[in-house]
């Protein structure tokens, strides 16, 4: 059982991780003016966002690796831990890019201007201006999509990653204690939950996300 | 120094500058009135590309700035601009302010883009508030701030887009003083600003705008005490 937990979170660490690398592209994309970005960006997002996590994970441990197979007729297969990490990446990364997207966005005007009135590169606005200031806004609403995600990783039990919920059924299928197990389960989840949400509490505090605005 | 031609720029099918042709010397500091939507922003943003003019041409010493090879990061370095709202950067000190775009622009070390800084919080006043961050300055200090700011980059032309229009009054000069060193020493500056003691005191030249046309011009005694053109004269007798 502690395996299952530790699986858990390694998942969502990794795609968390993952997620916000993808996220920072895309969501910078999605803000972009030259149409080759933004496009893609925007339907990616799209797609992510308006499916159900359940059917990625189908769609990319049997619906991909099946239709490899069939065009290279081979029997092409993905590791099942392969493809949670892959997944939940890609979804966190659609999540996550509209998070980016929001925070750049809140920063005023202005100060891309002032930025740009130096000289400075739009990159360079970007690096030391912009995205600073729209961090500190990210912080909670990235807190919130880790323990989405979190929580979602058990839906990786469906193609028989040992995360935590899958080692639960595996415990029961043995015992047929089920209550007990399920709800020690919940609790095993409430409190990586609730451990989460503390330390993006203090990170806010850190950076002080309540400086004053006018 | 700078020579603006037949300078057009539209939002959409909004048109709001029709055409405006002016040159401004090296040294000279003019003032620019006129009612608020005239688009006199805009006429300042387009010297720095800050909008992209729409049709027309703007040289800066001989180069064209609208010109697609010419360099707009170049340009930019070499045009200073003070907004109405000062947008400095609120996670940086008052000398990490100062001191950013020098170093990632032009390359400067850290110490001597200090030095720079120091230099210059010597000439707005404000060496005591190197330290500090942005939100604990008052209106006026942020303003000289980001004169400051846009001084460490040696521009060689400032712009101002009615630097004190958000400042309570009692701040009002002692931001126009700092305006007004700047222009005793040679400074090449255009300056949106109804501050008319200024214009008159400070300003070679005056220019107003309404509509998105350059409706008169001429030295301050000319535009305040003897306009020629009706709309002038209407927008004086409101605001004086
Ligand atoms: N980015 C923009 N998009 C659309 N319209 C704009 C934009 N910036 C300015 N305008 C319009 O252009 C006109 C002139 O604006 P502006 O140059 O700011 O005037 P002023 O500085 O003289 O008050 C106004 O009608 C304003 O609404
Ligand atoms: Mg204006």
């Amino acid at each position: 059982m502690l395996e299952g937990a530790v699986l858990t979170v390694e998942i969502t660490s990794l795609s968390v991780f993952f997620g916000i690398i993808i996220g920072l592209f895309m969501g910078l994309g999605k803000l972009s003016k030259n149409l080759f970005f933004k496009v893609p960006a925007t339907i990616y997002v799209d797609f992510i966002r308006g499916t159900p996590l359940f059917v990625q994970i189908l769609l990319f441990y049997y619906g991909i690796p099946g239709l490899i197979s069939t065009i290279t007729e081979s029997s092409f297969k993905v590791e099942a831990m392969v493809a949670a990490v892959v997944v939940c990446s890609i979804n966190s990364g659609a999540y996550v890019a509209e998070i980016f997207r929001a925070g750049i966005q809140s920063i005023e005007r202005g100060q891309m201007e002032a930025a740009r009135s130096l000289g400075m590169t739009s990159y360079q606005a970007m690096r030391y201006i912009i995205l600073p200031q729209a961090f500190k806004r990210i912080v909670p609403p990235l807190g919130n999509e880790f323990i989405v995600l979190l929580k979602d990783t058990s839906l990786l039990a469906v193609i028989g990653v040992q995360e935590l919920t899958r080692k639960g059924q595996l415990y029961v299928a043995v015992t047929f204690a089920s209550f007990p197990t399920y709800i020690g389960v919940a609790l095993v989840y409430l409190v990586m939950t609730l451990t989460i949400s503390r330390l993006v509490d203090w990170t806010e505090r850190r950076l002080g996300v309540s400086d004053r605005r006018d | 120094m700078i020579v603006v031609t037949n300078l057009v720029k539209n939002f959409g099918s909004l048109e709001v500058l029709k055409g405006i042709s002016e040159s401004v010397k090296p040294k000279e500091v003019v003032c620019i009135i006129g009612p608020s939507g005239s688009g006199k922003s805009t006429f300042l943003r387009c010297l720095n590309l800050l909008e992209t003019p729409t049709s027309g041409d703007i040289t800066i010493d001989g180069k064209s700035i609208t010109d697609p090879k010419n360099d707009i990061n170049k340009i930019r370095e070499e045009v200073g601009m003070v907004f109405q709202r000062f947008n400095l950067f609120p996670h940086m000190t008052t000398l990490q302010n100062i001191t950013l775009a020098p170093m990632k622009v032009k390359g400067l070390s850290q110490k001597e883009a200090e030095e720079r800084a120091h230099n210059l919080l010597i000439k707005v006043g404000l060496t005591d508030k190197a330290h500090v961050y942005p939100d604990s300055l008052s209106g006026g200090q942020q303003q000289r701030v980001a004169i400051a700011r846009a001084l460490a980059m040696y521009p060689k032309i400032m712009l101002f887009d009615e630097p004190t229009s958000s400042l309570d009054p009692e701040m009002v000069g002692e931001v126009l003083a700092v305006m007004k060193d700047l222009a005793g020493e040679g400074m090449t500056m255009v300056v949106v600003t109804h501050e008319m003691g200024f214009a008159r005191e400070v300003g070679d030249r005056v220019l107003f705008i309404d509509e998105g046309i350059i409706v008169e011009q001429g030295t301050p005694a000319q535009i305040f005490s003897d306009a020629q053109n009706e709309r002038t004269r209407a927008f004086l007798s409101k605001i004086l």
